[in-house]
């Protein structure tokens, strides 16, 4: 293996995505969760008879719209569980509980939603339950805090509902959080490791000389590995830009900016980077450039002009 | 080749279609409600009923657009599915075509008759930009937006071929245009002239406003089947003549973007299929991605309709308008409705309603041959289909 300079320690660090999305509910799922809120269980009748809950717009065996609604029991039976002995965040109680399927009193399906009990002896599938409602309820499956055991024979049949209630919920904001470790791998943290020294260091693939910036430690047309190290730039090409005229969100740079396309001097695939020093609307492609440092920054801040006379067209051309 | 391909695969026949009205929000539906619309009006379209579908395959935009993580498991039974095989495809912005041609395959290959195949997106319950920015440790920020990615492509095209700056205007003109004839467009801008595109906020130079597609919400749906199927049909039956996909990595050394390789291979493999020499003369429509209107004289080359550096000359000449001699996006196209995970199957079910003669107003007079091209990515990911009104072989 050809010695590389160093190889730093592969870095790695939390990435968290986390976003709210919105559901319209549609006319079931709208009667369901408005239900909840009047501490009332509906479920929907399908074809042959059956009541699920929760319950669905579409007919699981004749695949027919179905909108028949039912008032079921808040008091049921565990059908099957599983202890959870500690909680996670954002979970419905913060003691150890059982995850547990409760098939209520006139349902034919079980829902899923936790069981305060003290321990696992104290739960076992046909145990009777009933809901403990949230204080607060605002039309969504935690309006039923959790079930808790009850000492009582099963209730009555099902009841036939209009799914009507004033002030209808339809639509809900479930936020997902999805926590990862990010971790950049061996070529990009050596690149990083380059670049706070300010020196910006490729890979050239062995096989179709192409240097690659930033490394991927791997050649994506060849498909083998990239090992040597070629220090390249710091000045460079604009190989082609644009021109940005609304502000994104989460940036804080006045507009407009130019947001170029840079082939720095020895790569052969561009990077992108903000261009600086210059009035917008004087860059141009085929300009020279070269990168301005901030302290702190892991990255250029920008690029600026580097007062050489314009790069010719043919000599960038195939990066573009 | 094409008659030995005739005596192996089974023929598919595209034999039921369906739309949304593609709006910004559909609050009305759930995520279901909006897939099954589309589905219950190809299936009545084809005259047939859940019963009659033997497998479904669906597609939709990557998972954090709209974080539906598995919309097989979601939607088996609002679609049908429920004893069924359920296959989801992934190939970001191109899923709606590849989707369809892995339904087509199905066919071809006699592991079902008929197959459901449909895509969706709520893009009003998402956010895209939000699902393709997330922040990455070590990585620089990408700093500009969607628009922001592909405008300096833009920039390249003009600075290769010569074209004047006005050219992306008559695109959007066109297509705003030909959405008023399309009752499922979303955008329905009456009032619209050239002059006020070419006065329309430049949002990315050389990008403007009025030349971006909008943020919508919509599903299409298709009934595809085989030679005993479509004679069953009420209606006239489009035929698959040719379908491809490729791929190429988002960046590499040498990656052309004015004019991805992959686009180019694409295009020729499908024509091969079709028996296609001259797609100019011998296409008599195309439904193609155009998220951005300059991307319609660039995909013009990358298909074949035009020698590298002329896309442009047919735009301007209005070779491309609905009653020019090859109308492009007679829908109205992406630039009229985009329901991300949709749009590639809308490009496809369009091109197919051309050559079955049940595209109404925006319908191109004696179409019997048409393109339906869909692409996605970082244009890393393409398929197409070529669709005729006559049997293959025929």
């Amino acid at each position: 293996m050809t010695p590389t300079s160093g190889t730093p320690e592969a870095l790695s660090a939390p990435l968290v995505v986390e976003f709210p999305f919105t559901r319209s509910l549609g006319p079931v799922q709208s009667a369901f969760l408005t239900g909840l809120r009047e501490r009332t269980v509906l479920g929907v009748r399908t074809a042959d008879g059956r009541v699920l809950v929760p319950p669905v717009e579409y007919d699981p065996v004749t695949a027919e719209e179905i909108r028949d609604l039912a008032e079921v029991g808040t008091t049921g039976t565990v059908t099957t569980w599983a202890w959870n002995p500690a909680p996670r965040r954002d979970q419905p109680l913060d003691t150890p509980f059982a995850w547990v399927l409760v098939r209520l009193d006139g349902a034919d399906t079980a829902l899923l939603h936790v069981l305060d009990a003290a321990g696992p002896d104290a739960v076992r599938a046909g145990m009777r339950v009933r809901v403990r409602w949230a204080r607060e309820r605002t039309g969504a499956i935690t309006d039923i805090a959790c079930f808790e055991p009850y000492e009582g024979g099963e209730a009555s049949e099902p009841v036939p509902h209009t799914g009507e209630f004033a002030d209808p919920v339809t639509g809900i904001t479930t936020p997902a959080r999805l926590d990862y470790t990010y971790a950049p791998g061996r070529a990009q943290s050596r690149y990083l490791a380059a670049l706070a020294e300010r020196r910006t260091v490729g890979e050239r693939c062995p096989s179709c000389r192409k240097v690659y910036v930033p490394p991927r430690g791997a050649c994506p047309t060849c498909g083998v590995a990239t090992r040597d190290q070629v220090e390249v730039g710091p000045d460079g090409t604009v190989t082609t830009f644009c021109i940005v005229n609304i502000k994104a969100k989460n940036l804080d740079i006045e507009v407009p900016y130019v947001y170029a396309h840079i082939a720095l001097d020895g790569a052969d695939l561009a990077l992108h980077a903000r261009i600086g020093g210059i009035p917008y609307d004087q860059v141009r492609m085929g300009l020279r450039v070269r990168p301005v440092w901030r302290d702190g920054s892991r990255f250029p801040d920008h690029y600026r002009p580097t007062g050489e006379p314009d790069a010719d067209y043919d000599s960038y051309k195939g990066l573009v | 080749m094409s008659s030995a391909a005739g005596t192996t695969k089974e023929p598919v026949a595209i034999v039921g279609i369906g739309q949304t009205r593609h709006v910004a929000a559909r609050r009305d539906v759930s995520i279901a409600g909006l897939v099954r619309e589309a589905a219950q009006r190809a299936l009545q379209d084809a005259e047939l009923t859940w019963q009659d579908i033997d497998a479904v395959v669906i597609g939709k935009a990557p998972d954090f657009f709209e974080g539906v993580m598995m919309p097989e498991l979601y939607l088996a039974d609002a679609l049908g599915a429920v004893g069924k095989p359920l296959l989801r495809v992934h190939t970001a912005g191109s899923v709606g075509g590849s989707t369809a041609l892995v339904a087509a395959d199905l066919v071809a290959a006699r592991v079902h008759r008929t197959v459901l195949t449909l895509a969706f997106e709520k893009q009003s319950e998402s956010n895209a930009m939000w699902g393709l920015s997330l922040p990455v440790p070590f990585q620089q920020p990408l700093l500009a937006g969607a628009g922001g990615f592909f405008a300096p492509h833009v920039r390249a095209y003009m600075r290769r071929t010569g074209a004047p700056a006005t050219v992306g205007s008559l695109v959007a003109y066109k297509d705003r245009r030909n959405a008023l004839k399309n009752p499922y467009a979303h955008l329905h801008e009456h009032d619209l002239t050239l002059e006020k595109v070419q006065a329309s906020p430049m949002l990315w130079d050389p990008v403007r406003y009025s030349e971006t597609c909008p943020s919508s919400d919509g599903a299409c749906a298709m009934v595809l089947t085989d030679r005993a199927g479509a004679r069953r049909a009420p209606r006239p039956a489009a035929w698959v003549h040719g379908g491809a996909m490729r791929s190429e990595p988002t960046l590499f050394a040498g990656k052309d973007f004015v004019s991805p390789q992959a686009g180019k291979d694409c295009a020729a493999a499908v024509y091969r299929q079709a028996g296609i020499t001259d797609p100019r003369r011998e296409i008599d429509a195309v439904e193609m991605y155009v998220p951005f209107s300059w991307y319609e004289p660039m995909w013009l080359e990358n298909l074949g309709f035009a020698a590298p550096g002329e896309g442009w000359k047919l735009t301007e000449s209005g070779v491309t308008e609905l009653d020019g001699d090859l109308p492009v996006n007679p829908s109205g196209g992406v630039l009229s409705a985009n329901p991300i995970g949709a749009s590639g199957m809308i490009r496809f079910a369009e091109a197919a309603l051309q050559v079955r003669g049940q595209a109404g107003e925006h319908q191109v007079p004696g179409a019997r041959r048409a393109l339906g091209h869909a692409y996605g990515g970082g244009s890393q990911f393409f398929s197409m289909w070529v669709v005729g009104a006559d049997a293959p072989g025929a």
